[in-house]
């Protein structure tokens, strides 16, 4: 798809918009399951939080707080788009907008989640 | 008939109906979960640490105030239709006949028992007193 098709922009937000969606859907899947754990089997919520917090399930969790940064910012563009049609006119530099905002807020972010990989657990 | 704008979300569908609504949900659901979602991952992954949250943390501090449950269910709520109305339009771009059929179905399923989970949990972990 990504590779096949030559839209340009618009198609490569159209498709990171899809992707991140997928992706945050799957996760919620999984958080709802693991904090019904809290209450249905504490334990083995605890074992899963363990998964969570290794320097693995730290790396998944930068990545899913990108898809949802981008979902978000790429999501607020759209709505912009679909009721004032005539900023859509725009949509490459909307989408160059929700790219600077994401890095300026995504890599500090993404500095305070991956830190305790090499510094180890906080607090 | 007037042109339909989008260069990346789901064209307006025509005709109104449930399709306009979902339509107009999904927007709305988007911009409501904006703030919630974010807010909820800027406190639990960055002002607290995920290996600080073990269960009895979130019975004795993150659930002990009935305004962060009421929030949580909230973004249950908002996330759960989001995100199953938006696998809804992947697959029905994807799958035809008896798969669709299929897929949507399980799809719903899944929904509902998360519905049910998370409401349960929110509504029932007990309150543990610090300490």
């Amino acid at each position: 798809m990504l590779l096949r098709y030559r839209g340009g922009p618009g198609m490569l937000a159209w498709a990171f918009h899809r992707i991140s969606g997928v992706a945050i859907w799957a996760f919620v899947v999984l958080h709802v399951i693991d904090i019904y754990l809290v209450g249905g089997n504490p334990q083995a919520y605890d074992d899963l939080l363990a998964i969570y917090a290794s320097p693995a399930g730290r790396v998944g969790e930068a990545l899913l707080g990108a898809a949802l940064l981008y979902h978000a910012l790429n999501g607020l563009r759209i709505i912009v788009m679909d009721f004032w049609p005539a900023l859509s006119r725009y949509h490459r530099q909307l989408w160059y907008l929700c790219w600077t905002i994401f890095f300026v807020v995504g890599l500090p972010v993404a500095y305070i989640i991956l830190k305790p990989i090499w510094e180890g657990a906080p607090r | 008939m007037t042109a339909r704008y989008t260069r990346a979300g789901r064209a307006r569908p025509a005709g109104g109906g449930l399709e306009l609504m979902i339509w107009y949900l999904m927007r709305v659901t988007g911009i409501a979960l904006f703030v919630l979602a974010l807010t909820h991952f800027l406190i639990l992954h960055v002002l607290y640490d995920p290996a600080e949250q073990d269960a009895s943390w979130i019975a004795q501090v993150r659930w002990s105030s009935l305004f962060w449950r009421v929030f949580d269910w909230s973004l249950l709520m908002l996330v759960l239709f989001h995100a199953f109305m938006g696998v809804r339009t992947v697959v029905a771009d994807y799958a035809r006949g008896g798969l669709r059929t299929v897929l949507l179905t399980g799809l719903y399923l899944i929904a509902i028992a998360l519905f049910a989970a998370g409401t349960m949990v929110v509504m029932t972990l007990p309150v543990v007193p610090a300490g």
